[in-house]
């Protein structure tokens, strides 16, 4: 069975753990460094991505988790996705800097301005329930980049590589469909690596 | 189809907050400094709880300037609070396009009858309860999120521990119970049987639940997530002690490690002073925020 964490600095990490569980994996939720090490994948959930980068930096997780994410698959969504990509508008710096994409943060208004849409995500379905809150999208993105999703002519769901990443949370729904579908990605990178 | 302010929008809302500290403060400079040491979200206040408390009179919805400056100040969420049943300053917060409102019994009530219908407002909630009952009321009328009362401005945790302590309690005992047993105890707690039905299916409130009033060291916070707390609202008590950037960052390390005593250990060495603080035995009982609402 592959074992995908959940990193646990702050926000929505119960959610994610139940949907990995429901799609068939392990899934542990991560606190520390040496948590990652026996991982063959992990979540980075939503919640807000300056406290969460706060605490990447004050627990020295940055550098453990870019070499994390060179040889294994990683699946962000809302802030998770910010944490991924490698710019962000109005911003000089970004943090992870793992998807090859500019992203805007809070592109869609304030939380009076959230919203739930039907979404047509590529290789999973053409009636995914997507909850956006507060959410990033995705401005542009670089050729190696898979858009996997379209809401509204913003792209709101990209692939490149074993990353994968998402504006919305698939995992305050009861429709587990792109969590299966990173589960398989993380399979498939683990037969690959052995 | 695009809808908005539906309860799964609401409530997720403060689903990504769990695990955070959400910081009371009363202008810009605060903010950044909140913002800075890994706040998810900030409360624009006119005066924190303590200053309320010491200052009397009523306490009203803050100056929507100071509210403004707080929203332009940080990109995190902006809360804000509103008197309980105060339908026009929760509709006048909701127009700056404040991400939450807490109907607060930090503020004096406008209405002693009757709570917010909080399903009528595109905006999410936070609401204050001391027991199940209450929170399950203020679901039942629209809460998108619950917190402890405590007893806020005084520095003093020993009120949200007993309201913890007794929703946490209530729940497990109206998990165990059997279906044919939830009519009267939903009778017996004033509390909507549709609601109390949920709770004991999920075994858990349906909504995030965090701790408030009374937080003022990095301890104190964690006792709270130990006591199973989603998150920890933290109001006099940052800006009110010695050196609040230091205490701001130490309480956010200690709710995410709040099981890491080694660590929390260090994050409380030098600290500084924490906020006075006040023994609940000397408040006179219309001082008690804690009885406002119901």
């Amino acid at each position: 069975m592959t074992k995908i964490g959940v990193l646990a600095l702050q926000g929505a990490v119960r959610e994610h753990i139940r949907a990995l569980q429901e799609s068939g994996a392990e899934a542990v939720s991560v606190k520390r460094i040496e948590e990652l090490n026996d991982l063959d994948g992990l979540v980075i959930p939503g919640g807000e991505s300056t406290a969460m980068r706060r605490l990447i930096d004050k627990y020295e997780f940055m550098e453990p988790l870019k070499k994390f994410a060179q040889e294994k698959p990683v699946f962000g969504t809302c802030a998770g996705l910010i944490l991924m990509a490698k710019r962000i508008q109005g911003q000089e710096s970004a943090h992870l800097e793992l998807i090859d994409m500019t992203v805007e943060r809070n592109a869609f208004g304030r939380q009076v301005d959230s919203f739930e849409a039907d979404l047509e995500i590529k290789g999973v379905g053409d009636d995914v329930n997507g909850v956006f809150i507060r959410a990033p999208y995705i401005v542009e993105v670089g050729e190696e980049v898979e858009v996997l999703s379209v809401h509204n002519d913003r792209i709101v769901a990209a692939k490149q590589g074993h990353f994968l990443c998402a504006a919305f949370h698939p995992e305050l729904t009861d429709d587990y469909r792109l969590h299966q579908f990173f589960v398989e990605m993380v399979a498939e990178k683990k037969k690959v690596i052995a | 189809m695009l809808k908005t302010g539906t309860d799964r929008v609401k409530r997720g809302m403060a689903e990504m907050q769990k695990g955070g500290v959400i910081m009371d403060v009363i202008n810009a400079e605060q903010a950044k400094i909140a913002e800075a040491s890994g706040a998810v979200a900030v409360m624009a206040l006119e005066r924190v709880p303590a200053d309320i408390r010491a200052a009397g009179g009523v306490a009203r919805m803050a100056d929507p300037t100071i509210v403004e400056e707080v929203l332009n100040a940080v990109s995190i969420p902006v809360m804000a609070k509103a008197r309980i049943g105060h339908i026009v300053e929760a509709r006048v917060l909701e127009s700056m396009g404040v991400d939450y409102l807490d109907e607060s019994e930090v503020l004096t009530p406008a209405d002693e009858v009757f709570h917010l219908n909080k399903r009528d407002f595109k905006v999410p909630f936070v609401c204050g309860a001391r027991d199940l009952g209450e929170a399950s009321r203020r679901i039942g009328e629209g809460a998108s999120m619950i917190r402890t009362k405590g007893e806020p401005g005084t520095g003093n945790i020993v009120e949200a521990v007993r309201h913890m302590r007794m929703i946490q309690g209530q729940i497990r005992k109206v998990s165990a119970m059997s279906e044919d047993e939830l009519m009267t105890e939903a009778k017996n707690l004033g509390a909507p049987y549709e609601i109390l039905l949920q709770i004991k299916k999920e075994g858990r409130l349906p909504v995030v639940n965090f701790a408030a009033g009374g937080v003022a060291t990095p301890a104190d916070a964690a006792l709270m997530m130990e006591l199973g707390a989603d998150g920890v609202f933290v109001g006099s008590g940052i800006f009110k002690s010695e050196n609040p950037e230091k205490f701001a960052r130490a309480i956010v390390e200690a709710t995410t490690h709040y099981r890491d005593y080694e660590l929390i250990a260090n994050l409380s060495k030098g600290l500084g002073t924490a906020m006075k603080g006040i023994e609940i035995s000397t408040l006179l009982p219309g001082d008690r925020m804690q009885e406002r609402g119901w």
